[in-house]
């Protein structure tokens, strides 16, 4: 399998105003795997996250120091486009974030604001996105009715279909499955190894055993400090950090 | 014992509690019901007697002489209500997204201080601010007196742009911010976001804010009353005088008697069928929103 690195952090660093939010953090994201990001809450993975498509930005008074890489282009130098970005790299939220639209209008979103007008071509990336996003079986004859009234479970694969309609390398996934039951949890689950053939994913997670399940290589974070990254099946197995071996078995978050 | 004993008590003083507030709710009922039945008790006799069509519809407000058209005063409230509307709506919807979405958390914050402050400016000021800058100004620049239906449209305006403004903005500001993020998240531009995501998620506040302005121009007076010169005809442009329907009612109601006084009645009960009709609509708007699958 090709083991090339999609995107990696250099001593990055985030305040916002003074408060130091991440700690010198070198991670390394392979293509075509998915990367996991475990740690308590408020360790800065989810901050570490937005960084990946400068989605902190939106927050006053965050400032960064340190570098992120896509490929090989520095996404904090001042001529990069934003936009051009995280159309690259998607993003998945921890609560389903559906548009007070139709199934439809939902995934047409992206490509519309990208410039695709055409019903037809708009056609044809609405159905391949909700079947790589498992959604079509269930939803292919409802196109039209509106987002809201689907399950959570649905409506968190809706959002993944949208972000897979504006064709993303990366994907980037923020406690995607904590606000869903198990069975939809299962099939989320499901659908992110089927994803990872075509797509780069980053996720971050409370949950332990989904990170065990679904990932290839895993971080820990605590305190704003990457404690340690490992294979996950090394550092589930055989952590190397005290820290770490203390958080997987269940001691302390 | 000790302790079921002041469990009771807490009961009892439970109860006087709520029977208050029953109360207090069913005086305000109460209130609010004479109110209306006063209005109709006094208002419909006349408007049976002149004729539902005459009286909405005939153009001759002779009181003195028994005619009774309020014809002249419906077109003047709606001509009025519409140049208000017609630039403060806009305006007022365009300042509350910068308010909500653009300007830094600071300016935000300070813009809706002022906001609240032109909402608390007592309406004879506004009238006479009205009549000292804005009537001469339409008298110089424009022609004719001055007190005219641009005058009254103007002052107008200014008084509901809070109105539009706060609610506007209130509706964008609840508007999740999942939407927000979801859709920058895809590469849209922030202008992308609010254009397609934001303002359509917040459309029934909007909606209402609209709506609740509009009845806040119909029903305003003194302000009106001081700059739109007031004559009872229909006007023919809008740098002519008006009256409003409001206006007719203070105006005369100082010397009306018999008929006359019913009248103005019948006035106020158009009005208040108006306005029943505008929060009607706001409740549709509300509804509409939420069958459109906002949560």
């Amino acid at each position: 399998m090709d083991n090339s690195i999609k995107m990696r952090s250099v001593d990055l660093e985030v305040f916002y105003q003074d408060f130091q939010a991440l700690h010198g953090i070198n991670l390394e994201v392979k293509e075509n795997h998915v990367t996991a990001l475990i740690g308590p809450s408020g360790c800065g993975k989810s901050t570490y996250l937005r960084t990946l498509n400068r989605l902190n930005e939106l927050i006053e008074g965050t400032s960064i120091k340190g570098q992120v890489y896509l490929d090989d282009i520095s996404i904090y130098e001042k001529d990069v486009d934003v936009v051009g970005l995280r159309k690259r790299v998607g993003m998945v939220f921890q609560k389903p974030s559906v548009f007070p639209m139709s199934i439809y209008e939902n995934v047409a979103y992206g490509p519309r604001i990208h410039g695709i007008k055409k019903k037809n071509q708009l056609d044809e990336i609405v159905e391949k996105s909700l079947r790589a996003a498992n959604l079509w079986n269930e939803m292919g004859n409802r196109l039209n009715s509106p987002a809201a009234r689907m399950s959570g479970g649905q409506q968190q694969r809706l959002v993944i279909a949208r972000v897979l309609a504006v064709d993303p390398e990366v994907i980037l996934m923020d406690e995607p499955a904590s606000a869903l039951d198990p069975i939809s949890t299962s099939k989320l689950e499901e659908l992110i190894g089927e994803l990872k053939k075509n797509y780069t994913i980053v996720i971050v997670t409370h949950n332990m055993q989904q990170a065990a399940r679904v990932s290839d290589f895993t971080g820990f974070f605590l305190n704003g400090y990457l404690i340690e990254f490992n294979r996950t099946s090394e550092l589930f197995v055989n952590p190397a950090n005290k820290k770490t071996e203390d958080y997987i078995t269940g001691r302390f978050g | 014992m000790n302790q079921t004993k002041n469990s009771g008590l807490n009961r009892r003083g439970e109860k006087l509690i709520e029977n208050a507030l029953v109360l207090c709710a069913a005086l305000f009922i109460i209130i609010i019901a004479l109110i209306t039945v006063f209005i109709f008790a006094r208002g419909l006799p006349l408007l049976l007697k002149v004729g539902i069509w005459d009286f909405l519809f005939s153009s001759d407000w002779r009181p003195t002489k028994g005619m009774f058209g309020i014809w002249p005063m419906f077109v003047g409230s709606m001509a009025v209500t519409s140049v208000s509307m017609l630039w403060a709506v806009p305006l007022g919807i365009i300042t509350a997204i910068f308010m909500a979405e653009i300007a830094p958390f600071r300016v935000g914050r300070m813009l809706g201080n002022l906001v609240e402050l032109l909402a608390g400016i007592p309406s004879v000021v506004y009238g006479f601010v009205g009549l000292i800058v804005v009537v001469p100004f339409i008298r110089d620049f424009f022609g004719g007196n001055g007190l005219s239906v641009l005058a009254g449209g103007i002052i107008l305006g200014i008084m509901i742009l809070p109105t539009v403004i706060s609610i506007s903005r209130d509706s964008i500001l609840a508007v999740p911010k999942e939407y927000k993020e979801g859709s920058l998240a895809l590469g849209a531009t922030h202008y992308q976001t609010i254009r397609r995501v934001i303002i359509p998620a917040a459309r029934s506040g909007i909606i209402t804010a609209v709506v609740l302005g509009m009845g806040r121009a119909i029903g305003e007076t003194m302000a009106v009353v001081m700059v739109t010169g007031n004559s009872t005809v229909i006007p023919s442009n809008i740098l002519a005088p008006v009256r409003t329907m409001t206006s007719n009612i203070v105006l005369e109601m100082g010397y009306a008697s018999g008929d006359h006084q019913a009248a103005l009645f019948a006035t106020g009960m158009v009005l208040f069928v108006f306005i029943v009709f505008l929060n009607l609509m706001v409740k549709f708007a509300a509804k509409a929103g939420t069958a459109n699958g906002k949560n």
